[in-house]
């Protein structure tokens, strides 16, 4: 039975090494919708581009026949150019608009999904591969760089395509004119094309740096802030300005330094172009001596040098842009890639039957990644029916049996199994509907107390939750509230109290009506009276079930059925309170002495 | 409508003002990215005529005569690169001038912000959510200055059009009149565009806000959600409000593509009308085709960086809001003020704490301390007992001057707090709060907060508060990094440590504000029993006497704790309503024992009912 799995704490994937190409390719793949259109769009860019031809020709046009032309300025010739300029204006526009518009709705619709798609993927993740990410970051990969990414895509991307396109362009009509003069060119344009990759690695590096400052800072500002009370009971005003005056300059120096980047790689731009022209006069001319060349064809191409320099110079731009980017993308990506070691086995799995459940460790041994085992060779069974509590030191690792049994994390070896099946081969959305975690923290969503409660069962009226509240014996509570269900409980449930979010969570498992309750009993002190009706609910909501308990108190392990008494990974004691306690040296009979001191100062 | 239309009036004006300020805090940099960009106009223009020289000197002459000058190539080349140099440091000076002082107003805006949240009195902290104080000393900062970047280019752009419709003039009256009609069209274009765009832009911000919103809060009740299986609604109201912002975004996206073409096609339309215009006066004699080419030439240059000032008009908005917001806290006003008192120095024992008929209302309407009044000998323990709401936090607030009280007064060996000068109070009492808040930084730095303190008593701090087991098991001891808010350890892990941040100043009075309520019990019971035991060997140093001791005020639910105090004050509604022992006060008061007995009389009723 026993098969050995891979510590579930995997860390977030960076997506660092994602190579640019690969980033754009993998960036395709998940999201199909940049792909739809994509050849009628860039059609469209082309037809848009040709409106920047037009009105060069029509100039040179005007110039040669409509001014100078052999019969003098002919006003007949000059109107009908200029109809058909303006329509040839209109016609490009519209090309232009549609362009755009495809554009956005392609590069929105398509980041939507990727946004959704990492979403998803973060909670698919186990909690451990998580928690390897600070939230603010985590939250940002699905946020502020997805926005980068849709920023570049619509007002980048394209444009640089087409200014690749209007470069070769520009090269075929420089070599028809003259090979030499279009060589001239090139060799004015290399020392900028060759320092491209060396400034996007730069640049790369500079923003690394600048995405860390920004963190630092952040974190800087919110010290005064968060920590207010501290600051100023402690007097540490001076250290705290002196720590985010530190911030503020390194974020202000990271800033400036990627902008030097920027702005050198574009300032070269222009260096090169007046190079090219300078170039282009004086070989067109030494080339005039050889015979090879007009006056008319050398002004020519010192326009079509400028058609050249136009695109070099906007696509140099985007290319830096494109760091940043492409950066972003490979973070949002990163999450995708990051693999979920909780497999879900799906609609192959095993379905739990409904009815209280027995619980199996088989030689389960668990540790985190790098560290030293936390739970070791742990063999025992729990009868369905029946409550437990799991007592222990802290640090004895009796926390980990509540994150194993509803599989949060996977055994390093051995395996957990829920009515004789292996947690790993029970369907998800079954596991989830007949175990429940009240975790120690009762974390609530910014919303109403309904709306929290049904969290738990998505379908509960309220007249089922106050039903619920009734059996639970908190109805007195929920009615006293200003507003009763429909009260707000705030950011993170902070507008209750702590052993108020603690009811909200019991209510909301006792409407999951869970077959297996596993319970890590909150250690937080509240006020008493509320600690009197928590304490009933959770006798309630124990009743007819099977409950694994973390327990922290002395009532809880006096009323359990079974005490697992945990120490070092190991468990070693087992049985009834009133057994255990009698045991003289024991760790429990440790444990109980302490429990009893803190309740003895009557 | 009008009002709309007034509205916007007001913040192009009001971001010119915000803009002002920039310019008379940086105007060094200012001025150099503005010449940079003027340079850069200038020589965008200059560009046409070295052009216009060579071929005019140069190339004509070469090939008429078969030969040349090396001296004239040389001009060329020279005017050329000349012309490129000096624009590259145009671009230069703009760019980087325009970034720096970006940067550098960022850096002073939120610098005076910071400075405020270190000095405003906490009450105006209390009334401000984190969440807003945050943004305004980031996000509002960043947005109050984006126009700082768009500026030179934009001002560059009103020099360069000046010299061109100046030349445009110069060239043909008529001609230059044509043409200018498209700056009007450009303008109003621009307009239009912000009209129809700002709504959906400032949207779109909203939801972005929103969408950011829910990935945090799904984040942090990450737990809740997989334990519940609710991924799929999770990702459900993600991705309605993901929605909603794509839908927003196509729609200012097809707003800008209608826009986009037409602001670049009005030039365009404007050359070809010049054009008919001209050859017809060139037929008639009024002016020469070369002028012609000129006008039309100075027509497309100058048209298409008119949108630099359509960029620099479109962050207004957004640039207005975000001053507004840093602003109010730049202006909020009340500070705590000291005075010149001083604590005895060289006193180690405990300070006689004395509570006179505090007051205290958050706001009018239900007053939080309504005539508190008690006394706490040097060494003695007392311990502040009461429902949830009774005043005790309110009240270990006043007790260590993060409020001040209504009326009333907090006397610390006989001095008023009111009357000590700045950072006396903290040299002698030391305030534990419920919240453990840690700093980004060391666990060393976290306890000591920069005083000097040597690591064996960092350790013996660490050992009283029982956190010493912990922190020599983290990968670098003290030097560990705790990170942001200390989210890599427990809540009791950060209590302990807030306590030993407390234990080794030595402080003389030190007020525990529910401090271990996040500790296991056990691990309580420890640390209460060497709290203790450091102050019985106080005390035994001392020669018995109680006034080696530092006094302690604590508040608490658990009975071990309150068993503790020498004496209890039960607060309820913001008054005492009882004083004495423990023991004395669950004999006397019904009231009291209900409250801390409450757990256990239900167990025991319970118990009995079986």
């Amino acid at each position: 039975m026993s098969t050995t799995a891979p510590a579930s704490g995997t860390r977030m994937d960076s997506g660092e090494d994602i190579g640019a190409i690969a980033t754009i390719r993998l960036g395709m793949k998940y999201s199909p919708e940049l792909r739809e259109g994509l050849r009628f769009t860039l059609f469209l860019a082309v037809v848009a581009s040709c409106g920047q031809i037009v009105v060069p020709i029509a100039v040179q046009q005007t110039l040669d026949r409509g001014l100078n032309g052999p019969d003098g300025p002919r006003l007949d010739f000059v109107a009908w150019m200029g109809v058909l300029a303006a329509i040839a204006i209109v016609v490009t526009s519209i090309a232009s608009y549609a362009m755009t518009s495809r554009l956005f709705t392609v590069s929105e619709r398509g980041l939507a999904t990727l946004r959704t798609k990492a979403f998803r993927h973060v909670h698919d993740l186990p909690l451990l591969t998580q928690n390897t990410e600070r939230r603010g970051a985590l939250v940002s990969r699905v946020t502020s760089d997805v926005d980068q990414v849709s920023q570049f895509l619509v007002f980048g991307g394209l444009i640089f395509v087409v200014s690749i396109g209007q470069m070769l362009v520009a090269t075929v009509l420089m070599l028809v004119y003259s090979w030499q003069l279009a060589a001239v060119v090139w060799l004015c344009f290399l020392p900028l094309f060759l320092s491209i990759r060396w400034f996007q690695k730069k640049l790369s590096a500079a923003y690394t740096v600048v995405r860390h400052q920004v963190g630092v800072l952040l974190g800087a500002i919110s010290e005064p802030v968060v920590g207010a009370a501290v600051v100023r009971s402690y007097g540490v005003e001076d250290r705290t300005q002196a720590r985010i005056d530190t911030a503020i300059q390194d974020w202000q120096d990271a800033y400036t330094h990627a902008q030097t980047y920027t702005v050198t790689s574009f300032s070269l731009g222009g260096l090169s172009a007046g190079l090219a022209n300078a170039g282009v006069i004086v070989i067109g001319v030494l080339l005039g001596f050889a015979g090879d060349m007009t006056p008319g064809r050398v002004l020519a191409f010192a326009f079509l040098v400028t058609l050249f320099v136009g695109p070099v110079q906007m696509g140099t731009q985007i290319l830096t842009d494109a760091q940043n980017a492409i950066a972003s993308w490979r973070r949002v990506l990163g999450i995708l890639e990051t693999p979920a070691d909780l497999i879900d086995p799906g609609p192959d799995g095993e379905t739990l039957p409904r009815g209280p459940i027995d619980v199996r460790f088989s030689d389960v041994t668990f540790s985190y990644p790098d560290g030293p085992p936390v739970l070791r060779d742990v063999d025992l069974a729990i009868a369905a029916g029946t409550r437990v509590a799991i007592v222990g030191e802290t640090g004895s690792g009796k926390s980990t049996f509540a994150k194993l049994l509803t599989r949060l994390m996977d055994p390093v070896d051995g395996a957990v199994l829920l009515d004789g099946v292996d947690v790993r081969r029970i369907e998800a959305a079954s596991l989830r509907r007949s175990v429940v975690l009240v975790p120690q923290e009762g974390f609530l969503f910014d919303d109403t107390i309904t709306a929290n409660v049904r969290y738990g069962k998505l379908d509960a009226t309220e007249d089922d939750i106050r039903a619920s509240a009734v059996q639970l014996g908190i109805d007195d509570w929920l009615s006293g509230l200003p507003r009763g269900l429909q009260t707000e409980v705030g950011q993170r449930g902070e507008s209750l109290s702590a052993g108020e979010r603690q009811l909200v969570a019991l209510l909301r498992a006792h409407l999951a009506d869970p077959d297996l309750l596993v319970l890590d009993e909150a250690t937080s002190a509240v006020d008493p009276a509320l600690e009197m009706q928590i304490g009933r609910a959770l006798e309630r909501l124990m009743q007819s079930r099977t409950s694994v308990t973390i327990a922290h108190r002395l009532s809880t392990a006096e009323n359990a059925d079974e005490v697992i008494v945990v120490d070092k990974g190991r468990v070693v004691q087992r049985g009834p309170h009133a057994e255990l306690v009698t045991q003289a040296g024991s760790v429990y009979s440790g444990l109980h002495r302490s429990w009893i001191a803190q309740h003895s100062h009557h | 409508m009008a009002e709309d239309a007034d509205l916007r009036g007001t913040t192009t004006l009001d971001g010119f003002r915000v803009l002002w300020v920039g310019i008379k805090r940086e105007p060094r940099v200012f001025t150099v990215a503005t010449l940079g960009a003027v340079l850069f106009g200038v020589l965008t223009v200059a560009d046409a005529w070295v052009l216009g020289w060579s071929t005019q000197n140069v190339l004509i002459p070469a090939f008429e005569n078969g030969e040349i000058g090396t001296d004239l190539l040389v001009w060329v080349v020279a005017l050329f690169m000349a012309v490129a140099i000096l624009r590259a440091v145009g671009i230069v000076a703009r760019r980087l001038g325009g970034g720096i002082m970006y940067y550098r107003m960022q850096s002073h805006t939120r610098r005076g912000v910071t400075r405020q949240y270190l000095s405003l009195p906490m009450e105006w902290h209390q009334r401000h959510p984190t969440g807003q104080l945050l943004s305004n000393a980031y996000s509002d900062v960043e947005a109050a200055w984006s126009p700082v970047m768009p500026l030179p280019m934009a001002l560059g752009t009103v020099v360069m059009m000046v010299i061109a419709v100046i030349q445009m003039f110069v060239a043909d009256v008529v001609m230059a009149i044509v043409g200018l009609l498209v700056f009007p069209a450009v303008v109003v274009a621009n307009l239009l565009y912000q009209r129809y765009a700002s709504p959906l832009m400032t949207r779109a911000q909203g939801l972005r806000a929103e969408v950011s919103e829910i990935a945090h809060e799904s984040f942090d009740g990450a737990m809740v959600v997989k334990t519940l299986g609710r991924e799929v609604e999770e990702t459900d109201r993600f991705r309605a409000k993901a929605h909603e912002l794509r839908d927003v975004n196509i729609r200012a996206g097809r707003i800008r593509a209608v826009f986009d073409p037409a602001l670049a096609s009005l030039p365009s339309l404007g050359v070809l009308v010049v054009l008919a215009v001209g050859v017809s006066r060139v037929a008639s004699g009024a002016t020469s085709a070369g002028d012609v080419v000129t006008v039309a030439y100075l027509l497309t240059i100058v048209s298409f960086p008119i949108r630099a000032i359509g960029w620099l008009l479109g962050e207004f908005p957004r640039s207005v809001v975000g001053y507004r917001r840093a602003k109010a806290v730049l202006d909020a006003e009340g500070n705590m003020p000291y005075g010149d008192d001083l604590l005895p120095r060289g006193e180690v024992g405990g300070a006689l704490l004395q509570v006179e008929d505090l007051h205290y209302a958050y706001d009018t309407d239900a007053p939080l301390l309504r005539g508190v009044d008690f006394e706490v000998q040097p060494g003695r323990t007392v311990a502040l007992v009461g429902a949830t709401a009774s005043g005790k936090s309110t009240l270990t607030s006043l007790l260590t001057r993060l409020v001040d009280p209504d009326s009333g007064r907090v006397r610390i060996d006989g001095h008023d707090v009111k009357g000590l000068r700045k950072g006396e109070l903290p040299r002698d009492v030391a305030l534990v709060p419920q919240t453990a808040f840690m700093f980004d930084d060391t666990v060393r730095d976290n306890v000591t907060l920069g005083a000097d303190v040597s690591d064996a008593e960092v350790w013996s701090a660490l050992r009283t508060a029982q956190a010493d087991g912990f922190v020599a098991a983290l990968p670098h001891g003290l030097d560990t990094q705790l990170g942001e808010r200390g989210t890599s350890l427990s809540g009791g892990q950060r209590q302990r440590l807030s306590l030993a941040r407390a234990l080794v100043r030595r402080p003389r009075l030190l007020i525990l504000d529910d401090a271990t309520s996040a500790v296991d019990p056990e691990v309580e019971a420890r640390i209460l029993a060497s709290l203790r035991d450091d102050r019985s060997d106080n005390v035994g140093d001392g020669g018995g006497a109680s006034g080696s001791a530092a006094s302690l005020v604590v508040v608490a639910y658990r009975k071990a704790t309150i068993s503790l105090a020498d004496e209890v004050v039960h607060l309820d509604e913001g008054r005492i309503v009882g004083r004495g022992t423990h023991a004395e006060l669950l004999v006397s008061s019904p009231a009291y024992a209900h409250l801390v007995n409450a757990y256990e009389v239900d167990a025991d009723a319970e118990e009995a009912a079986r």
